[in-house]
């Protein structure tokens, strides 16, 4: 289509595809509403131990069930009396903690592992079959396993969630990697005599970057939401410091009685997911050079 | 200085059952250029792979300045690398999109300088850049720019440049021009022409357009499923092209003057191409060739020499005179449009 | 002067992008007579191919298109969709660059070209595979009888492009547009496929826009060519004139930047074009050339100028009035 391929003038002015990315991003109002809520939530988390307006775990009894909007306790208390908001800070911590220290997990294992099973055809069939044994092995298995072995904490719970996400990595970086091997930049490097390690460092993984971006911004809310899981399960973060899984699986039990307790967090954990997947998706496209009209 | 820069002796490359190239011998002396021609299925693209050893060969020789290169490991073909460079069709695939230009046209010496053969007159990398994009009638300034904000010509010559900055032997260009417009093709093609004269390097020009060819070549073999039919001094593949296909090629190819072009009859070859995994018996030609007899079915046409000055060709019908059948003047196969 | 099968008026289009307006087509006049074949050259950016979209309407939503387009009197622009409905494949036909991806996969060729045939012609799928079989014999397939139940793979890409034009013809349309029909061919497949082409005149009296970026095959197929260069037609004459004395800069240049017979780099050179293509936003008053041409004149940058009339018509301020040397 003569009219895509339309080719820049050596003289226009110089466009960085950095900062064409950025306005792409920008001009998309969901994009710019993801990014905020994010903004926030960091913000939040970051700086729960000075903004929160109480101690996570400072129970009262007396304003036990109080519900939103009470003083002092803008989402209201839970069943001991404790701030929800502040619980939710804390907890937001607690989330991002996992979610970060699980896809690093993963990026840290399966970006490499992906790369080679691209790369060499040789290894490609080893690394292929080890994923398919991760990803049969259930999750969950895995998680109380390691809960058995190493006690039950968010560092543990970070681990299991960041190995079964090792597969997904993996399956995308090697897919990537098998493209941009067939191109022709990397067949110009062999020819000028690049070694494998040159040719993987220098010219696939840069290559590969933004697909892996874009990966992991997805990846962080499935971590966060699996720590939920893990949390409600036991084997996450251990009582009395709070989760945003934790504080759901608490407030079954009062549910009925104050169904603030566990509407918020709840929301707390859509709302971050839903960021997380907004911003990932409008990256994927901000970074897509084909994607260039609207 | 040996006397060819290249040497293939029965080149075979198969793929499983794929049958690339299957028996191609070819020697470029140095500083000439020979123009590999064929079309889609022919295997000219994958012979320039074995040459500058992207794929190891099945069978045969590729010697590259007189070292024999076919079967050597990675390690060992690295001092070869320098002395033979490849461009490619594609101007946008050719180019790592996330480097800046002068990082593309240095790597090659970043790479030299790591196995310790970087002549010292090219020690400062920027400036070598600079020279290699001048010489290809860049701006130095362009150095700093992204490839995607060139547009194809100019991705050509970032290419072209590349490849000459390691002062190779011997230039494989595939289908250099093939994916530019036209007056860009003039302009690399003018490029080339002048490259080649002032710094004498061979060139193996891979490529379908037999004009570029007369324009480039001073030798020309032609290619059909993996085999060369002939080869020979460009004068004489064009002016007296003994080969059935070489002729077909030649007579398919339609020229830009309505006047001789509407007074010229094609040879039509039909459709039906054969596979590479199951070629023809004999003669690999015969089942599309308008004069085959039963001969050319069952036994394979070996190359010789006709007539004067180093032309070759394999075909049965074909005289060690030179002479033999001429198929643009036959009736023509309309048994086709029917 | 036969009355115009295709008569192309003042079409512009221009698309909305990412960066701002693109103009593509600036106020183009084309007309094709009856039987004619009418080739459209140009390179890269020249709009040859939106120009050809617009003649079947298939440009994207982000294209604005002004102008008229009439055939046989019917006017295509703004048409409600019943009206293109009825005129595309009937009245109006296209065979695109890619005969790979324009046909489908899962179903097979007698069944494409019978389902034109069905929905237009109301016929049934008997007699639709019967004509489609005849079809298969004029665009030259041999053994069609089996090959009509042949899928799209098992035919190579000349076959495949073959059966494109059986489909595009199969309802006897009056104009056939062709956008780089054979590019994507090698050249031994190239020849049969200009000779099927050049048999549609004779046979189904046809006309043809022709749209591509290789003067050869303009010089074996057209009649009369129209030279686009950055949206505009440039310069517009029957082929042997075009040929013969290009009175527009560029059309000289392109001639005499291909390679012909007997130019070796030798003793020759080819003519280079310095510069790129412009990408226009909007069209200015003024030859979009003129930073390129040899020729430029002052009056180049001031003002536009626009096609004269009579049979060879050119837009230029300075065109060349020396036959070129052979």
């Amino acid at each position: 289509m003569a009219v895509a391929d339309v080719t820049v003038q050596a003289g226009t002015p110089l466009s960085s595809r950095r900062r064409k990315v950025v306005r792409r991003l920008l001009r998309n109002p969901l994009a710019i509403t993801g990014l905020a809520v994010l903004a926030i939530a960091v913000l939040a988390a970051v700086f729960a131990p000075w903004l929160a307006p109480h101690e996570p775990t400072q129970t009262n009894l007396g304003q036990a069930f109080a519900p939103p909007g009470t003083a002092g306790h803008l989402l209201g208390t839970d069943d001991l009396g404790r701030d929800v908001l502040s619980r939710i800070m804390f907890g937001l911590r607690a989330s991002l903690h996992v979610g970060l220290l699980a896809v690093a997990t993963s990026l840290a294992i399966g970006v490499p592992l992906g790369l080679m099973a691209g790369y060499f055809r040789a290894i490609d069939a080893l690394i292929s079959r080890f994923t398919d044994l991760v990803l049969a092995f259930p999750f969950l298995i895995l998680a109380v396993g390691l809960a058995a072995i190493r006690g039950a904490s968010l560092g543990n719970a970070a681990i299991a969630i960041g190995i079964a996400q090792i597969p997904g990595v993996i399956r995308i970086v090697r897919s990537e990697t098998l493209r941009l091997k067939s191109l022709d930049f990397v067949a110009a490097a062999i020819v000028e005599g690049a070694g494998d390690p040159w040719v993987l460092g220098r010219h696939i993984l840069p290559n590969a970057a933004s697909v892996i971006i874009v990966q992991a911004t997805v990846a962080i809310p499935a971590a966060i939401l699996g720590e939920a899981v893990l949390s409600f399960l036991g084997l996450g973060i251990q009582p009395p410091a709070p989760s945003l899984g934790t504080m759901l699986s608490d407030a079954q039990q009062f549910a009925s009685r104050a169904p603030w307790a566990a509407v918020m967090p709840g929301l707390a954990i859509m709302l971050l997911a839903l960021a997380f997947n907004i911003v990932g998706d409008s990256l994927r496209d901000a970074l897509d050079p084909k994607a260039s009209r609207r | 200085m040996p006397e060819n820069a290249l040497e293939l002796e029965d080149l075979v490359m198969h793929f499983g059952p794929v049958r690339a190239v299957d028996g191609v011998s070819l020697q470029i002396r140095k500083g000439t250029v020979v123009a590999l021609v064929g079309e889609s299925g022919s295997g000219k693209s994958t012979v320039g792979r074995c040459i500058v050893r992207l794929l190891e060969p099945t069978g045969g020789t590729v010697r590259l300045a007189d070292a024999d290169i076919t079967h050597l490991n990675r390690r060992r073909l690295r001092p070869h690398r320098r002395d033979v460079s490849i461009v490619f069709q594609d101007p946008a695939g050719s180019l790592d999109p996330r480097l800046s230009v002068g990082d593309i046209v240095g790597e090659p010496l970043r790479l030299m300088r790591r196995r310790g053969d970087l002549p010292a007159e090219q020690r400062d990398i920027p400036a070598a850049v600079a020279d290699a994009l001048r010489r290809v009638g860049l701006r130095p300034e362009v150095a700093q720019r992204s490839p995607h904000e060139l547009s194809g010509g100019q991705r050509q010559r970032v290419s072209i440049a590349r490849a000459l900055i390691s002062s190779p032997r011997l230039l494989v260009a595939d289908e250099p021009t093939s994916a530019l417009d036209v007056s860009v093709q003039a302009s690399v093609l003018n490029l080339l022409a002048d490259l080649q004269r002032d710094l004498g390097f061979a060139c193996l020009f891979i490529t379908h357009d037999l004009s570029a060819v007369e324009y480039l070549a001073d030798e020309v073999a032609v290619m059909y499923l993996g085999q060369l039919v002939e080869q020979g001094p460009r004068e004489r593949i064009f002016g007296v092209p003994a080969h059935p296909y070489t002729q077909a090629l030649l007579s398919a190819a339609p020229v830009p003057d309505p006047t001789t072009q509407r007074a010229r009859q094609p040879v039509l070859l039909g459709d039906d191409l054969p596979s590479a995994i199951d070629p023809p018996s004999g003669c690999r030609f015969h089942t599309r060739c308008p004069v085959a007899v039963d001969r050319c079915k069952t036994e394979v046409p070996i190359s010789r020499v006709i007539g004067a000055g180093g032309h070759q060709v394999a075909c049965h019908l074909v005289a060690d005179d030179g002479t033999g059948p001429d198929v643009r003047e036959q009736p023509v196969d309309r048994g086709v449009t029917a | 002067m036969s009355t115009p099968v295709l008569r192309v008026r003042e079409l512009s289009v221009t698309f909305r992008t990412e960066d701002g307006p693109l103009s593509a087509v600036d106020h183009v006049d084309l007309e094709v007579t009856d039987q004619e074949v009418l080739a459209i050259v140009g390179e890269s950016g020249c709009g040859k191919s939106v120009t050809a979209m617009s003649l079947a309407g298939l440009l994207p939503r982000t294209a604005t298109v002004e102008g008229s387009v009439e055939l046989d009197g019917v006017e295509l622009i703004g048409a409600d969709k019943r009206t293109l409905r009825s005129i595309r494949g009937r009245e109006i036909a296209y065979i695109f660059q890619e005969p790979m991806t324009s046909l489908n996969p899962v179903f097979t060729v007698g069944t494409q070209i019978g389902e034109v045939l069905r929905i237009h012609n109301g016929m049934s799928r008997s007699a639709a595979r019967k004509r489609a079989v005849e079809l298969l014999k004029v665009v030259g397939i041999p053994s069609a009888e089996r090959r009509v139940d042949d899928y799209p793979h098992q035919l190579s890409g000349g076959m495949r492009q073959r059966v494109m034009i059986a489909m595009a013809v199969a309802c006897d349309p009056k104009v056939l547009i062709a956008d780089e029909p054979t590019t994507a061919l090698d050249v031994t497949i190239q020849a049969g496929i200009l000779d099927v082409l050049r048999g549609l005149r004779e046979r189904l009296g046809t006309s043809i826009v022709l749209i591509t970026h290789d003067l050869g095959v303009v010089a074996d197929l057209a009649d009369r060519v129209a030279v686009m260069y950055a949206g505009r037609v440039v310069e517009t004459a029957e082929v042997h004139d075009l040929f013969a004395q290009p009175q527009h800069p560029y059309t000289a240049g392109l001639l005499g930047a291909s390679p012909a017979a007997g130019r070796h780099a030798g003793t020759h050179r080819l003519n280079e074009i310095p510069g790129l293509v412009p990408v226009l936003a909007e069209q200015p008053d003024a030859c979009t050339f003129a930073d390129r041409c040899p020729r430029a004149l002052d009056t180049c940058t001031a003002k536009q100028p626009l096609l004269d009339q009579g049979d060879h018509q050119v837009a230029c301020w300075n065109p060349v009035r020396e036959p070129v040397e052979v």
